[in-house]
C-alpha cells in the first residue's frame, strides 16, 4: 500500500510498465483521456480535410473515393475513439472519488477494457493506407453500400469494431459493479452525484445496445465472406433489416454519449451557482425516462424509407415526447442558477454554452420529429448541424468543461484562466460559424455527405470551413493549456478548490494522491 | 476566390457582418436561400407549413428559456453582490414544465399528423413512373407508355476538377430530365438498382429512398410549369454528390407532344440497331459512354482504383475474346460493385464502349465490336 506509482525517475521500464500493467483507477481513467484526446485530434484532422475540399464548389484537393472515406472515419473516430473513452475516463477518476471507493470493482478488467482500445483504432485507421482504402460508407455504414460493394479492408472495419464493443461492454460492467457494491456506508442510490447516476444509466444502456450493434457487423461479415444474405435483397434479404438493427443501437448510442454529459454539468452549475442542484430526484428520474424512450424511438432516422403510415406516426409520436424529460433537465440547470451567487470561471462557461447549444439541438431534434418536415430535412445538412449542436456543443463542451473543473484536484496545479477564457471564446464563436449556416444549407437543398456541390451553396459552405479551421485551432489551445498546466501551473493544496464545490471528491486532499477512500468515508 | 475569402474573413468578426457581406457576393451565383422552399406541391406546402410553426414554437420557448437564463446571468452574478439561495426542489413549478410540453406537443401532434396523410395520400394515381436509382444515375421508367431512359449528369469532369470554368448550372444539369405534365397526379414507383439512393425534389416535398428490392411510392401534382431541380440524398458511393436530379414540368400538350416524340425515338433506334458501324465512329461514340457510365471508376485513363476497381488497360479482359468482354458488361460480375449494364445501356451503347474499350489506352485489340453482336449474345442467354 505504501508504495507510490513508478514515475520517470525510476527509469523508463518501470515508467512503462506502470502504465501497461496499472489496475489504478486513476492511471486508467488518465490512458482513457489522454487516448480520446489523441482520437480527437486525429477525427479533428480528418474533419479539417473534409472542410478545406469543401471550402470551394469543385473537386480541388482530394478525390471523392478519399472524401467518402475521410467522413466516414470522421464520424467513427470522434464517436467511438474521442466521446466515449472521454466519458469512460472521466468515469473511471471520479467514480470511486464520488461515491467513496478505493477503486473500480473489477481492476483488471479495467486495465484490459483501456488497452485493446488502442488496437481497435489502429486496426481501423491502418486501413486507409490499405490497397482498397479505408471503409467509404459512412458512419452509419448501411448495407449493402458497406457489404457487397465495400472495399475488402471491410473486414478490418468490422473487426475494429467489435473490439471497440468489447472494450465498451467491459468498462460498464465494471462501472455498475462499482456503483453497486462499492459505495461508502450511507451513500445511498439517492445521495448519489448526478454524473454517477447518470453513468449508471448509461452503463445499462451499453451493456443493452453493443451486443446488438456486434450482431450487426457480424451479419455483415456473414454476408460478405459466408454467402448469406441478410442484407441482400438478390438472396431474399433485406437492406433495411440493416437499418432497424443498426439504428436500434444508434439511437441509444446517441444517448450513450449526452447522458454522462449531462452529468457533468449536473456537477457543474450547482458548484459555480454556489446553490445545490435544483430538482435532483426529477434529474434521475428524467434520465431514466429519457434512456427508456430511447429503445423505442429509433426508426425516426428511417422516415424517408417507406415505412407503413402507422409505423411513421409511431414513431414520430415517440420520439416527440423525448422533449418532455429533456426539457425538464433543462428547467432544473437554468432554475439552479436562478437566484445564485453566479461566477463565471472557464467550466462554467462551458457548461452555460452547453445549456444553450444543446437546449438549440434539441430544438432541431423536435423539428426533425415531424416526420412530413422530415421529408424534406432528412440526409442534408440540416441533420448534419443538428447533431453536432448536440455532439459536439453538448458532449465535447461538457468534456471540456469537466477537464477544466477537474483538473486542478487531479494533478494540484491551477490553469490559467485567461488562457482558458481565450479558448473557450474561440471555440465558442467557432463553432457557431461552422455549423449555424449548416442549417441554411440543409434547408436549401443541399444533401450530406457530399464531396461537391452547386454554386448556389458556395458561400455558407466557406463561412462553415472557416469557423471549423477556427474551432479547430481552439483545440490546439487546449492541448497547450493542459500540458501547460500539468507542468507549469500555479500549485494548489487546497482540497475544495472551489468556492462552491460539493461531494467527497472534494474532501480528498489535492492533488488527489494515488490511493484514495482506502477507509470508506461516512456518508452523512 | 481570394477576394472572397478576404471579405468573408473580415465580415467573420460578426456573424451579422458575415450575413451581410455573403448577401453583396450573390450575384455571383444562383438565388441565396436560407429557408426550406415552399415548392408547388400540396406535399411540399404541407412541409414548409409544419416547418414553419415548429420553428415559430421553437423560437418562442427559445426566446423565454434563454431570456429567463440570460436575465438570471445578469442579475444573480456574484460581482453584483447576489447572495446565493438555498431552495432546491418545488414540485408544483417541476409538475408545470412537465405538464405544459406535454401539452404543447398534444396540439402540435395534430398538424404533424395531417400533413403526413398527404404524403402517403398515393391512390388515384393519373401516371405511374418507376424510378430507379443506379450507381451513379437514374432511370426514369414511363409504366404503359413503353418509353425508359436513363438520366444522367451533364456537367464534364474538366469542370468538376477546375480544368476549364464552371457552367452556370453546375452539378444541376443531366443529359435527359424526368419529363410530367402539370395537372395529373404522377406517382413515382421508386426502387434501387445495387445499393441505397434516395430521390429528392425538394420542391416537390418528395424524398424517398430507392432500396434494392423495395419499392416505395411518392407523388406530385402541380399546376406550376418549370424545372426543378434535385439530388441523391444516401450515400451511394464515390458518385453520390453526382447524380442530380432534374424534373421539367410541361402543359400537358406540350408534355404529349415530348412524349409522343420518345415513342418516336425508341422506334428509329429500333430499325437501326442492325446498321454496321466504323472503327472510328465506335470510338467516338464509345468514348461519350465511357466517361459518362464507366471511369467514375475504370478512370478516364483505364487505370482503375488499385484495389477497388480493376484497370481496363491492359486487362485480359479487354485483350481476351470478345464476347467474354460482351458478357462482363450484359451480366455485371457477382458480388462486386460491377453491376450489370444491360438495362442501363442500349446495344449500340454497349458495343460502342466495348469496342473503345478493346482499342483505348494501348489496348490495341483492333476488332469491331457490333450492336448485332451484343443483340446476338443477349438473345442467345
Ligand atoms: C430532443 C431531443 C432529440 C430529438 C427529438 C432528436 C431527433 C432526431 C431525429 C428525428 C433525427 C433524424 C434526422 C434525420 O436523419 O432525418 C436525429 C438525428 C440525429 N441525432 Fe437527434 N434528437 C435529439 C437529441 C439528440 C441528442 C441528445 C443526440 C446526441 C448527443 C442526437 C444525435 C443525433 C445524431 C448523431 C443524428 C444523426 C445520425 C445520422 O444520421 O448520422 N440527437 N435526431
Ligand atoms: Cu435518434
Amino acid at each position: 500500500m505504501a508504495h507510490g506509482p513508478a514515475t520517470l525517475a525510476d527509469g523508463w521500464g518501470k515508467y512503462i510498465s506502470r502504465w501497461v500493467f496499472t489496475t489504478n483507477h486513476k492511471d486508467i481513467g488518465t490512458l482513457y483521456l489522454w487516448f480520446s484526446f489523441a482520437m480527437f485530434i486525429m477525427g479533428g484532422a480528418f474533419a479539417m480535410i473534409i472542410r478545406a475540399e469543401l471550402f470551394q464548389p469543385g473537386m480541388q484537393l482530394i478525390k471523392p473515393e478519399f472524401f467518402n472515406q475521410m467522413t466516414t472515419m470522421h464520424g467513427l473516430v470522434m464517436v467511438f475513439g474521442a466521446i466515449m473513452p472521454a466519458f469512460v475516463g472521466l468515469a473511471n477518476w471520479l467514480i470511486p472519488m464520488m461515491i467513496g471507493a478505493p477503486d473500480m470493482a473489477l481492476p483488471r478488467m479495467n486495465n484490459l477494457s483501456f488497452w485493446i482500445l488502442p488496437f481497435a483504432f489502429a486496426i481501423l485507421t491502418s486501413t486507409l493506407f490499405m490497397e482498397g482504402g479505408g471503409p467509404n460508407f459512412g458512419w452509419t455504414f448501411y448495407a449493402p453500400l458497406s457489404t457487397t460493394y465495400a472495399p475488402d479492408t471491410v473486414n478490418y472495419f468490422i473487426f475494429g469494431v467489435h473490439i471497440m464493443g468489447a472494450s465498451s461492454i467491459m468498462g460498464s460492467i465494471n462501472i455498475i459493479a462499482t456503483v453497486m457494491n462499492m459505495r461508502a456506508p450511507g451513500m445511498t442510490y439517492m445521495k448519489m452525484p448526478l454524473f454517477v447516476w447518470t453513468w449508471v444509466i448509461t452503463a445499462f444502456l451499453l451493456v443493452a445496445v453493443m451486443p446488438v450493434l456486434a450482431g450487426a457487423v457480424t451479419m455483415m461479415l456473414m454476408d460478405i465472406n459466408f454467402g448469406t444474405s441478410f442484407f441482400d435483397a438478390a438472396g431474399g434479404g433485406d437492406p433495411v433489416l440493416f437499418q432497424h438493427v443498426f439504428w436500434f443501437f444508434g439511437h441509444p448510442e446517441v444517448y450513450i454519449i449526452i447522458l454522462p454529459a449531462f452529468g457533468v454539468v449536473s456537477q457543474i452549475i450547482p458548484t459555480f451557482s454556489r446553490k445545490p442542484l435544483f430538482g435532483y430526484s426529477s434529474m434521475v428520474y428524467a434520465t431514466a425516462a429519457i434512456a427508456f424512450l430511447s429503445f423505442v424511438v429509433w426508426a425516426h432516422h428511417m422516415f424517408t424509407v417507406g415505412m407503413p403510415i402507422a409505423g411513421e406516426l409511431y414513431f414520430m409520436y415517440a420520439t416527440m415526447l423525448i422533449a418532455v424529460p429533456t426539457g425538464v433537465k433543462v428547467f432544473n440547470w437554468i432554475t439552479t442558477m436562478y437566484r445564485g451567487s453566479l461566477t463565471f470561471e472557464t467550466p462554467m462557461l462551458f457548461s452555460i454554452a452547453f445549456v444553450i447549444l444543446f437546449t438549440f439541438g434539441g430544438f432541431t431534434g423536435m423539428m426533425l420529429s415531424i416526420a412530413a418536415a422530415d421529408m424534406q430535412y432528412h440526409d442534408t445538412y440540416f441533420v448534419v448541424a443538428h447533431f453536432h449542436y448536440v455532439m459536439v456543443a453538448g458532449a465535447v463542451f461538457s468534456g471540456t468543461a469537466a477537464v477544466y473543473y477537474w483538473l486542478p484536484k487531479w494533478c494540484g496545479k491551477m490553469y490559467d484562466e485567461t488562457m482558458g477564457k481565450v479558448q473557450f471564446w474561440i471555440a465558442f464563436i467557432g463553432f457557431n460559424i461552422t455549423f449555424m449556416p449548416q442549417h441554411f444549407l440543409g434547408l436549401a437543398g443541399m444533401p450530406r455527405r457530399y464531396a461537391d456541390y452547386g454554386l448556389q451553396f458556395a458561400d455558407w459552405n466557406m463561412v462553415s470551413s472557416i469557423g471549423a479551421f477556427m474551432y479547430g485551432g481552439a483545440q490546439i489551445l487546449f492541448l497547450f493549456n493542459v500540458i501547460r498546466t500539468i507542468g507549469w501551473g500555479k500549485p494548489t493544496d487546497d482540497p475544495k478548490v472551489w468556492e462552491g464545490a460539493e461531494g467527497l471528491e472534494w474532501t480528498l486532499p489535492t492533488p488527489a494522491p494515488y490511493h484514495t477512500f482506502s477507509t470508506p468515508p461516512k456518508v452523512k | 476566390m481570394l477576394k472572397r475569402a478576404q471579405a468573408l474573413f473580415l465580415g467573420l468578426l460578426s456573424p451579422a457582418v458575415a450575413l451581410a457581406m455573403a448577401g453583396s457576393v450573390s450575384a455571383e451565383s444562383t438565388t441565396r436561400q436560407l429557408n426550406m422552399p415552399q415548392g408547388v406541391t400540396e406535399v411540399s406546402q404541407a412541409a414548409y407549413d409544419i416547418h414553419m410553426i415548429m420553428m415559430w414554437i421553437c423560437t418562442v420557448i427559445g426566446i423565454a428559456v434563454f431570456g429567463f437564463m440570460f436575465y438570471v446571468m445578469y442579475a444573480h452574478r456574484k460581482s453584483r453582490g447576489a447572495v446565493a439561495a438555498n431552495f432546491h426542489e418545488h414540485h408544483v413549478v417541476e409538475l408545470i414544465w412537465t405538464i405544459v410540453p406535454a401539452l404543447i406537443l398534444i396540439v402540435m401532434a395534430i398538424p404533424a399528423t395531417s400533413a403526413l396523410l398527404k404524403v402517403y395520400d398515393t391512390e388515384n394515381a393519373d401516371i405511374d413512373i418507376k424510378v430507379t436509382g443506379y450507381q451513379w444515375k437514374w432511370q426514369y421508367e414511363y409504366i404503359g407508355e413503353g418509353v425508359k431512359f436513363m438520366s444522367e449528369l451533364r456537367t464534364s469532369q474538366d469542370e468538376i476538377y477546375g480544368r476549364t470554368p464552371k457552367g452556370e448550372h453546375y452539378l444541376r444539369e443531366v443529359t435527359q430530365p424526368l419529363v410530367i405534365p402539370t395537372g395529373k397526379k404522377v406517382r413515382f414507383l421508386i426502387t434501387g438498382n445495387d445499393v441505397i439512393h434516395s430521390w429528392w425534389v425538394p420542391d416537390f416535398g418528395v424524398k424517398r429512398d430507392a432500396v434494392p428490392g423495395l419499392f416505395t411510392a411518392a407523388w406530385a401534382k402541380t399546376d406550376v410549369p418549370g424545372t426543378y431541380v434535385g439530388e441523391c440524398t444516401e450515400l451511394c458511393g464515390i458518385g453520390h454528390a453526382f447524380m442530380p436530379v432534374v424534373v421539367e414540368v410541361k402543359e400537358e400538350a406540350e408534355y404529349n407532344e415530348w412524349l409522343a416524340g420518345k415513342k418516336e425515338e425508341a422506334a428509329i433506334y429500333a430499325s437501326t440497331i442492325g446498321k454496321e458501324w466504323t472503327f472510328d465512329e465506335l470510338m467516338v461514340r464509345g468514348e461519350e459512354v465511357y466517361e459518362r457510365s464507366c471511369a467514375g471508376c475504370h478512370q478516364s485513363d483505364g487505370n482503375g482504383i488499385p484495389g477497388v476497381f480493376p484497370a481496363l488497360k491492359d486487362s485480359p479482359i479487354a485483350l481476351g475474346a470478345k464476347e467474354g468482354h460482351i458478357a462482363v458488361l450484359i451480366d455485371g460480375v457477382a458480388g462486386t460493385s460491377m453491376q450489370s449494364f444491360a438495362d442501363q445501356l442500349s446495344e449500340v451503347d454497349i458495343a460502342a464502349v466495348v469496342h473503345y474499350e478493346r482499342n483505348a489506352w494501348g489496348n490495341d485489340v483492333g476488332d469491331l465490336t457490333q450492336p448485332i453482336d451484343v443483340l446476338n449474345y443477349k438473345q442467345g442467354q
